[in-house]
């Protein structure tokens, strides 16, 4: 049935390159977990880009049940935890989804370290993940608000406070990133735009261009 | 490993002859396997968001308890309307005081008529006896919607329906109203 409805797709879109295109290549032995078993470390950028698949479907989800607002925004998220069947669930695949970006995002960053893959011709693709990188902690520093409970505060506070060292410009960034003198109704409006709207463009773009420059360039070779 | 050179993958004729009736073969099974995973974790990602989602549609309608409007001898032949306030719990935005009204009269036999004030058509507010054309019957101002005084729609006008009903209750002289009934 899904193979004839397929067919009937195909015939008249011509689909199949598209996918092969994507998807389908020789998988080399040094990264094949099936001949080496060691080889699992090469998982770890897979993962990371699943998790954050993850991340994208249960935040759009979230944002159907969530109010950046400083009167609501934490009665918003108790309910979701407490009155919605499976609420809780929902938001704790968001919650802990997020620690497992940034631990897959850290080993896939020691496996690339490690078995050189940086070099030569890939530099270009290292900076682009070090852009990644940013983005990630700077969607975890701006998610952490978002709840607008005591921690949540406070983290702020401090991460705004360790942005107002920076010499020269520090006391401007904290401004621009506060949106006001105080962590307030503006700080929790700037974040929530921030993290789900703005970050994640970038995000999106500069997946695009780790994946493209990937294809372009091939895997780097064994050790 | 040397046959997967040429995508043979995308040929699945080429296993049928080793594999005999009502068997399925390695690349088949391998096949089912992986979509059956794929599809399993991916049934588990999107259940409960979906779930969380439809749990408004799912959830009940609670009973909304009756509220005690005003003193039975306050009521007379002449609908009055009188405001009653109840307590709406939103989401998350709890405890919101809700102000509703009722059109309330005695009929002759003593039977209490309490009418919803929204008229039938586009919801806007009625009122008893305000349009001096159309004595002793509920006028809605927007667009001419006229009511007899049992809440029946007057054809001719534009509401589809009569005026809705509160369920009601007397007790120790005072009127209690309830959930809204719907006529037709």
């Amino acid at each position: 049935m899904i193979q004839r409805v397929y067919d009937w797709l195909d015939e008249r879109l011509d689909l199949s390159p598209i996918w092969r295109d994507i998807a389908d290549h020789e998988v080399p032995e040094h990264v094949n977990p099936a001949h080496h078993f060691s080889a699992f470390v090469y998982c770890f950028g897979g993962l990371t880009f699943f998790t954050v698949v993850i991340q994208i479907l249960s935040g759009m989800f979230l944002s159907m049940f969530y109010a950046p607002d400083i009167v609501n925004a934490f009665n918003s998220v108790k309910y979701l935890q407490t009155e919605v069947s499976f609420g809780y669930i929902v938001r704790g695949m968001h919650h802990w989804g997020a620690s497992v970006v940034i631990v897959m995002l850290f080993l896939h960053t020691l496996r690339v370290f490690f078995t050189g893959a940086y070099k030569a011709p890939r530099e270009m693709n290292w900076v682009v993940g070090v852009l990644l990188f940013a983005v990630i902690l700077g969607l975890g520093f701006t998610g952490y608000l978002l709840p607008w409970d005591n921690k949540a505060y406070f983290a702020t506070k401090v991460g705004l406070q360790i942005a107002e060292v920076v010499p020269v410009l520090g006391p401007y960034i904290k401004h621009f990133l506060a949106g006001g003198d105080i962590v307030g109704a503006e700080t929790i409006t700037r974040f929530f735009a921030i993290h789900v709207f703005f970050l994640p463009a970038v995000l999106l773009l500069l997946l695009g261009v780790h994946f493209i420059l990937i294809r372009r360039q091939g895997i780097a070779g064994p050790l | 490993m040397n046959e997967k050179k040429q995508h043979p993958q995308y040929d699945d004729t080429s296993n049928e002859s080793s594999a005999g009736k009502g068997e399925i073969s390695r690349r088949q099974f391998l096949t089912y396997t992986l979509m059956g995973t794929a599809g399993f974790m991916a049934s588990m990602l999107i259940t409960p968001p979906l779930r969380a989602t439809l749990d408004s549609v799912l959830q009940k309608k609670q009973e909304e308890p009756m509220v005690a409007v005003a003193d039975v001898n306050e009521l007379t032949n002449e609908p009055k309307r009188f405001t009653f306030t109840l307590s709406i719990d939103d989401a998350w935005v709890k405890n919101q005081q809700t102000t509703f009204s009722a059109w309330v009269y005695k009929k002759e036999n003593g039977d209490i008529v309490a009418l919803s004030p929204i008229c039938t058509h586009l919801g806007c507010t009625v009122d008893w006896d305000s349009n001096p054309k159309y004595p002793n019957e509920f006028f809605c101002p927007c667009h001419g919607g006229r009511y007899t005084k049992d809440g029946i729609n007057i054809p001719g006008t534009p509401p589809p329906a009569p005026l809705a009903e509160y369920a009601y209750e007397v007790k120790d002289g005072k009127l209690y109203l309830g959930n809204l009934i719907p006529r037709t």
